[in-house]
C-alpha cells in the first residue's frame, strides 16, 4: 500500500464545493460534450470497433493472467538493449529509486511528460523535497503546475480552467520558474500556446534528465510507448542525456503486434482522433540518438494486491482513456476534483480504492461516487465492468470495513446497503424515493447516516430529485443517440 | 551507476505471484483476433492525403520527376532558408534545394543550437498509414535521428506511394520494433485549453507532406 497521503478531501466534501462551482460545471459540460460526440464519430467510422474492442480486453486479461513471466521477459529485453530495470513496492521505494538516478546525474532539474504513474506516487513533492525541480511540460500540467493546482481529467487535466484563467496564471506565474510569460499576453488560445513553447523551450534544452512514464511497454522487445499530442513527449524522450521511465506493472502488453489493436483504441477512445498526432517508441539506448542513459522503474503500489481480486483486477486492464469520465453524470456534475485521487471519474471510483485500500473514509466513500448507469462500460475500449466492479468494491467494502457497517443501528439503513449493493436495486429504490420526493416535498427526507448522508448533502439534493441521473441519463442517452 | 535492489524485485514478483495462484494461465492462442487485419480501400494514396489534410497538414502530389519542385514549393511556403538534409536523403530530389537554400546533413553532428536555428527539415519516411493519415518514421538513412525532426519548425515529409498501407496492423508488420521510432498524424496540437484546438506546440508548427505517386 502506499505511504502517501493524498491529503484531499472525501468526494461527498469534495462533491458538494464542486457542484456548486458554476464556471467548472461549465466548463466540464462543455468539454466532455465534446470529446463524447468526437469519440462517437471516429469510433462509428470502424465497422470491427467491437472486434477491436474484444482483442483489446482479451490481450490485456491475458497479459495480467502471467504477469509475473511478463514482467521478467520485459525486464530481460530492456537489459539486453542498455537499459536499467528498477522494481519499486510502493509509492516510498520508486520516489526514492527516482531521486537517487536524478542525483547520480548531479542535476538538480528535471523535464517530466505528462504521466499519471508519478502523480500517483506524488513524485514531484518526492524530488522538491530533495532539491529537485521537476517541470511539468505538457500544456494542461503546466497549468496545473503553475497554479498551484490539482489535475482535475486524465486527458485535459486543466479542464477546470477557462482561458482567461489561464492568461491570469501564466502572467502571475511564468516568471517565477523561467520564462516569463509576454507582458501583452492575450487570452488567445494560440497566444497562450506560444507562451508556453517559450517558457518550455528553454527548459527542454537545457535539461538533462527527462523522467515519463508509457503508455505501453512491450515484453517481447523492452519497447515502451508514449501517446501524445503537443511534442513535450518527444523533446523529453529525445533532449536530455538521462531518461527514466517510471511504469506501472499493468502497462505490459505481450508483443509488438497486440499494439496494432491498442493504438487504434487509444486515440479514438481518448481524444477522438483516428491517430494522435505524435507516438514515441524507443528501446533502451540507441548509439547517436537520444540518452545515453535509460531506467525504468516498474511500479507494484498496490497493483498486485488488486490482481488477487478475481473481479477487482479487470481495473489493472485500463489504457486510461479516459472516455468513461467524458460519459458519466457524476463526473460532468461533480468534476474530477471532487475524487480526491489521481484517477477521477467511474474508472478512479474503481481503481483508487484498490490502490490505496478501502480504510479510510475517501477511498471507502469512491465506489458509491456512480449511479450505475453503464454508459461507462460501453464505452471502454478494453471492456471493464465498471459497474460491477462497483457494486463488488460496495460490497467488499462494507465486508471490511465491519466495524462502520456494524455501527448502522437502524434496519432502515442495512437496507439501504442493500440496495446500494446491487444496481437494478438501487435504480428501482430511486425511482420510489423520487415518489417520495414529490410526496414530502423538499424536505422530507432527513440527513441518513454516512455514507448515504454524506452523498444526498454533497449532490445538494437532501430529497431525492424527481428524476434520477439514471432515468436522466438513459433518457437522454436514448433521446441523441450519440453513444452506442 | 546504483544497482536495482533484488529484494525489491522479489519482493514485487513474489505478490504477483501469489496472486495468480491457483488462478487460469490464459494461452496468446485463446486471444480472439476478429478485428479487420485489412481493410478495403479504393485508393491508398487517395485515402492517405485526405486524412492527412485533415489534420491541417499541406499536402501535395506529384510524381518523382516533378518532386523536387514540389519540395521547393513547401520549403517556399515556409518561408525556409536553413534546411536540414539528412544523410541518406535521395540526392536527386535534394539537389535543387541545395541550389537555392542553405541546406546542410547531420555528420559532422549538428548542435542542438545549429538545430535549432534551421528553418525547415526535410525527411523520407518508412511507412504510410492511410486509414489514419500517419507518417512512421524508423530515423533510418533519409531520416535522421529524432531531434531533427524535433526543433526545426517545419518538416516536409516525402512519402512513396508504394509504401502506403490500408492501416496500423499493416503498418505494424512492416516495422522493425528494435530501434526508436516516430508515428506523426499532422502536426503537433493542443487541446489543453477550452478544448480548442491550437496547432504547434513544441514540434514543427508546419507539416508538408509530399506524396510521390510513381515511387
Ligand atoms: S476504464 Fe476504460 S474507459 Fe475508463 S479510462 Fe480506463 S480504459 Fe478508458
Amino acid at each position: 500500500m502506499s505511504g502517501v497521503d493524498l491529503g484531499m478531501p472525501a468526494f461527498p466534501d469534495a462533491a458538494r464545493q464542486a457542484v456548486r462551482d458554476a464556471q467548472l460545471r461549465h466548463n466540464l459540460g462543455r468539454a466532455t460534450n465534446t470529446i463524447r460526440n468526437k469519440r462517437a464519430a471516429v469510433v462509428d467510422e470502424l465497422d470491427d470497433w467491437e472486434q477491436l474492442r474484444a482483442s483489446g480486453a482479451a490481450i490485456k486479461a491475458h497479459t495480467l493472467s502471467r504477469l509475473d513471466t511478463y514482467l521478467e521477459q520485459f525486464e530481460s529485453a530492456v537489459t539486453a538493449v542498455g537499459g536499467t530495470v528498477h522494481w519499486a513496492r510502493d509509492a516510498a521505494e520508486a520516489n526514492r529509486i527516482v531521486t537517487d538516478l536524478v542525483r547520480e546525474t548531479g542535476e538538480t532539474e528535471a523535464v517530466k511528460v505528462k504521466s499519471m504513474a508519478t502523480q500517483e506516487i506524488g513524485l514531484n513533492e518526492a524530488l522538491a523535497s530533495a532539491g529537485i525541480s521537476a517541470w511539468e511540460t505538457d500544456l494542461a500540467e503546466l497549468i496545473v503546475q503553475l497554479d498551484e493546482d490539482r489535475p482535475s481529467h486524465i486527458l485535459v487535466p486543466a479542464i477546470h480552467r477557462n482561458r482567461s484563467e489561464i492568461r491570469e496564471i501564466f502572467r502571475r506565474e511564468m516568471a517565477g520558474s523561467g520564462t516569463p510569460a509576454p507582458t501583452d499576453l492575450t487570452a488567445d488560445p494560440v497566444q497562450l500556446a506560444e507562451a508556453a513553447r517559450h517558457h518550455l523551450r528553454d527548459k527542454f534544452l537545457r535539461a538533462n534528465v527527462a523522467i515519463s512514464g508509457a503508455n505501453f511497454a512491450v515484453a517481447e522487445t523492452g519497447s515502451l510507448v508514449v501517446v501524445e499530442s503537443e511534442g513535450n513527449g518527444r523533446m523529453c524522450l529525445t533532449m536530455p542525456e538521462h531518461l527514466i521511465s517510471v511504469v506501472g506493472i499493468e502497462k505490459l502488453v505481450p508483443s509488438w503486434r497486440d499494439l496494432e489493436v491498442f493504438l487504434q483504441l487509444l486515440p479514438r477512445s481518448s481524444t477522438g482522433e483516428r491517430m494522435n498526432p505524435y507516438t514515441s517508441v524507443w528501446n533502451g539506448v540507441t548509439e547517436g540518438d537520444g540518452p545515453s542513459s535509460f531506467h525504468v522503474v516498474l511500479l507494484d503500489n498496490g497493483r498486485s494486491e488488486a490482481l488477487a481480486d478475481e473481479i477487482g483486477s479487470q481495473a489493472l486492464r485500463c489504457i486510461r482513456c479516459s472516455a468513461c469520465l467524458n460519459v458519466c453524470p457524476v463526473y460532468e456534475r461533480a468534476g474530477g476534483h471532487a475524487y480526491g485521487s489521481v484517477y477521477p471519474g467511474p474508472i478512479g471510483a474503481v481503481l483508487t480504492p484498490q490502490l490505496y485500500g478501502v480504510e479510510s473514509e475517501d477511498t471507502a466513500s469512491l465506489p458509491y461516487a456512480s449511479t450505475l448507469c453503464g454508459a461507462c462500460y460501453d464505452v471502454c475500449p478494453v471492456a471493464i465492468e465498471i459497474p460491477e466492479l462497483l457494486v463488488h468494491l460496495r460490497n467488499r467494502t462494507v465486508r471490511e470495513r465491519k466495524g462502520w457497517f456494524d455501527r448502522l443501528s437502524s434496519t432502515a439503513m442495512r437496507g439501504l446497503g442493500w440496495v446500494f449493493g446491487d444496481s437494478k436495486r438501487l435504480g428501482r429504490a430511486q425511482r420510489i424515493a423520487s415518489l417520495g420526493g414529490r410526496l414530502f416535498g423538499r424536505r422530507g427526507i432527513g440527513r441518513l447516516p454516512w455514507p448515504l448522508s454524506r452523498w444526498t448533502d454533497a449532490r445538494d439534493a437532501p430529497a431525492p430529485a424527481p428524476e434520477s441521473f439514471r432515468q436522466w441519463w438513459e433518457r437522454n442517452r436514448t433521446g441523441n443517440g450519440d453513444e452506442r | 551507476m546504483k544497482r536495482p535492489s533484488r529484494d525489491a524485485r522479489e519482493a514485487v514478483l513474489g505478490s504477483v505471484r501469489s496472486a495468480l495462484a491457483g488462478g487460469q494461465r490464459g494461452s496468446t492462442d485463446s486471444i480472439p483476433r476478429e478485428y479487420s487485419g485489412k481493410r478495403h480501400v479504393e485508393s491508398l494514396p487517395d485515402l492517405f492525403r485526405e486524412r492527412v489534410a485533415e489534420y491541417r497538414a499541406e499536402v501535395r502530389t506529384t510524381d518523382s520527376s516533378e518532386a523536387p519542385e514540389a519540395v521547393l514549393g513547401a520549403l517556399e511556403a515556409a518561408a525556409a532558408r536553413r534546411v536540414v538534409v539528412p544523410e541518406g536523403f535521395p540526392a536527386r530530389w535534394s539537389e535543387p534545394v541545395a541550389e537555392r537554400h542553405d541546406a546542410f546533413g547531420d555528420s559532422p553532428r549538428l548542435s542542438t543550437a545549429a538545430l535549432e536555428n534551421a528553418d525547415a527539415v526535410l525527411t523520407t519516411c518508412t511507412v504510410g498509414i492511410a486509414t489514419t493519415g500517419t507518417m512512421v518514421l524508423d530515423h533510418g538513412p533519409g531520416q535522421g535521428r529524432r531531434a531533427l525532426t524535433l526543433l526545426p519548425d517545419t518538416h516536409v515529409c516525402l512519402v512513396a506511394a508504394s509504401r502506403i498501407v490500408d492501416d496500423v496492423p499493416a503498418a505494424l508488420a512492416e516495422l522493425d520494433p528494435t530501434g526508436p521510432m516516430t508515428f506523426i498524424s499532422g502536426p503537433s496540437a493542443t487541446s489543453d485549453i477550452e478544448l480548442e484546438r491550437v496547432e504547434g506546440v513544441h514540434g514543427p508548427r508546419n507539416l508538408h507532406v509530399v506524396v510521390v505517386g510513381d515511387v
